[in-house]
């Protein structure tokens, strides 16, 4: 496991090289830079002097190299270019505290709501509460989520006036938020859990259970779930994203100073170092979230264990 | 002897979208104490779900155990007319079963010592020590090795025969009286096939417990039943004594099923004997005998009539028109081969 875990590591790391040098060339190769809008009306030698302090003067494969070198040895992401004399790290440390418990929240919710939804689904399969659960999963993977966030609004905050519309601070603000975030990630588990449990039904081994007289709610319990779940931890690692790339758009809607809303602000400014760092965050948070899913199903999945160990 | 279970009048049907498929009709049959009874046919002959129905195992609906069937349990259960509370405890308890395919009949996310423990904590109200006592002694039981090391162990991590051993020990960890096993050995390599069979009737000895077992493989039930029944679509055929049914059978689906045994003792080179044709299709109304279309000597009243019981001694007997005193002699020594004959 360990000699896994290492090569993983390894890994992700090439894969993080990778992510950035793309996003650093890209990023470069959009029209404008930083200082294009201040930079319009100045003198001549006084733009100079400012791209050569930020060493935006230099080629790209110099900036880079630079880069690079400044991230590993110091692990520095640099400062932001638009807002002198912030860092970067710290930036996206104070910001993705607020998107982090947000994104944290509606995974979890996700998970269980889904997963309770789906093998309520399957065991009421053709009834009504299969109809319902699985209209609902139609819903929530069809329907964009700034419509979701836009209907939880005007329910919840303008007609019933029950929860804030958008700010930050207090519990009750993050729930709209949650709920909207989470809504997808529900939809996907409740049908995803649905079918892997009417898969399970149909296994010799539950047959097996019940000729041991096990009672129905342990065979749920003990036989059914875990092998259910085991499908369902593989695309774990691929709903985060969707919860990232979800919290962009929601963080808007609701005014929620995370770091997705900064996110899109930076790629609006042309603040380069802003963009790699938050990419570089992102990408590591997805990475380590995979490799979390990868471990995860390990440990779940006797099957898999021994074979990473026979190696 | 004591009856430790009597069917009377099963039928059975499955409700599909092409229509009600009688997949048992009017089977009946009873099973003493510690003997063990083999039910042989080929696929779909309605076996299995015969067997299913003992335990209530049949999906219902698509299933439907139809009225009037009854299946009485030592004497005063109907299981048939049993509540879920007692179903539950009935199962495992009073009678358990294993099932053709020990790769899939085991949960893969437990070990066979957490599978095993489960039904001795259910049914006889152990605690975790002792259970895990009682099933190291299980295992050792059906002779597997390194028990205290094997109950931590998962299904993969063992082969077909020991999951197999795994699926015994967990049937008679409870004591049941009847053991129901549905083509235990199907799925096995032919030598552990033997080791099997030849643990199943030790243990039948030792528990004194009556055994069920379904096969289509006469070869199997040569050595092991007391009792044989030929089942065909959805029908006995014919049944008798172990003795009876190899030696003085008359139902030309019996000799068929003799012949295609696969011989190591006959001479001639000869062709492996295969029955021609498929079974009736249940769903269709049956007229006459269900094997008069694949039967060699049918007659033209079998496919008119169907065939009454006849008693030819106190445990054999048969359906066929053959034993009517005006039906043509068939002389069974022609009929088949080699030392099937008296």
């Amino acid at each position: 496991m360990t000699r896994y875990i290492i090569k993983r590591v390894g890994y992700m790391l090439l894969t993080l090289f990778i992510i950035i040098t793309i996003t650093f060339f890209l990023m470069h190769s959009i029209p404008g830079d930083p200082l294009a809008h201040m930079a319009k009306n100045l003198p001549e030698q006084i733009k100079e002097n400012y791209y050569k302090k930020y060493g935006l003067d230099q080629p790209v494969m110099v900036q880079y190299v630079k880069f690079l070198k400044n991230l590993i040895t110091e692990g520095d992401l640099g400062q932001s270019l638009r807002y002198p004399g912030r860092s970067v790290t710290d930036t996206i440390l104070e910001h993705s505290k607020v998107s982090g418990r947000l994104g944290a929240q509606a995974i979890i919710i996700g998970i269980t709501i889904g997963i309770i939804l789906g093998v309520v689904a399957a065991l009421f399969r053709n009834k009504w509460p299969d109809y319902l659960i699985m209209f609902i999963a139609i819903l929530g993977v069809t329907v964009p989520i700034f419509i979701i966030a836009s209907i939880l609004q005007y329910s919840f905050s303008v007609k019933f006036k029950i929860l804030p519309t958008t700010g930050w601070g207090k519990v009750k603000h993050t729930i709209l938020p949650t709920i909207a975030l989470s809504f997808g990630s529900i939809a996907t588990y409740a049908r995803y859990m649905r079918s892997n449990v009417l898969e399970v039904i149909n296994q010799d081994y539950i047959l097996t259970a019940q000729a041991k007289g096990v009672s129905p709610f342990n065979i749920v319990i003990k036989h059914i779930l875990r092998n259910a779940i085991l499908p369902v931890i593989t695309i774990i690692g691929p709903e985060i994203a969707g919860i990232f790339t979800g919290s962009f758009v929601i963080e808007r809607i609701f005014g929620i100073p995370g770091l997705g809303s900064y996110y899109i602000t930076s790629i609006n400014d042309r603040d380069y170092t802003m963009i790699i760092g938050t990419t570089v965050f992102y990408a590591a948070l997805f990475v380590v979230a995979q490799l979390i899913t990868d471990i995860l199903y390990g440990i779940v999945d006797p099957r898999i264990r021994v074979s990473e160990k026979d190696e | 002897m004591d009856k430790i279970l009597e069917v009377k009048d099963l039928n059975i049907s499955f409700h599909t979208y092409a229509g009600e498929v009688k997949a048992v009709r009017g089977v009946s049959f009873d099973l003493n104490k510690g003997e063990s009874l083999a039910l042989v046919g080929e696929s779909g002959c309605g076996k299995t779900v015969t067997a299913k129905s003992i335990v209530r195992l049949l999906k219902e609906p698509p299933a439907e155990i139809k009225e009037g069937s009854k299946i009485i349990f030592n004497g005063k259960e109907d299981v048939v007319k049993m509540s879920k509370k007692r179903l539950r405890s009935f199962r495992g308890e009073d009678v358990s079963m294993i099932f053709q395919d020990p790769m899939t009949s085991l949960n893969p996310t437990m070990t066979i010592g957490q599978q095993i423990m489960e039904a001795l904590m259910i049914h006889k109200g152990m605690q975790k020590n002792e259970a895990k006592k009682e099933t190291i002694k299980l295992l050792e039981t059906v002779n597997i090795p390194n028990a205290e090391e094997r109950i931590n162990h998962y299904p993969h991590q063992l082969s077909g025969g020991m999951r197999q051993r795994v699926m015994i020990a967990m049937a008679l960890s409870c004591n049941p009286k009847i053991l129901i096993a549905d083509e235990p050995t199907t799925a096995l390599d032919v030598t552990i096939q033997a080791q099997i069979m030849d643990l199943l009737g030790e243990l039948k000895n030792k528990f004194n417990t009556a055994i069920i077992l379904i096969t289509h493989d006469l070869g199997v039930v040569a050595n092991f039943a007391d009792k044989i029944q030929v089942m065909y679509a959805g029908e006995i055929v014919e049944r008798g004594n172990r003795e009876e049914i190899f030696y003085k059978s008359m139902h030309p689906y019996t000799w068929a099923l003799l012949n295609s045994v696969p011989r190591l003792d006959t001479e001639n080179k000869e062709q492996l004997y295969a029955l021609r044709g498929t079974p009736p299709d249940l769903i269709l109304p049956l007229k006459g005998c269900a094997f008069s279309s694949r039967c060699e000597y049918a007659m033209e009243i079998c496919l008119e009539r169907k065939p009454v019981e006849t008693r030819l001694s106190n445990t054999h007997s048969l359906s066929c028109w053959l034993q009517h005193p005006d039906a043509p002699k068939v002389n069974r020594a022609e009929v088949l081969r080699g030392e099937m004959n008296e």
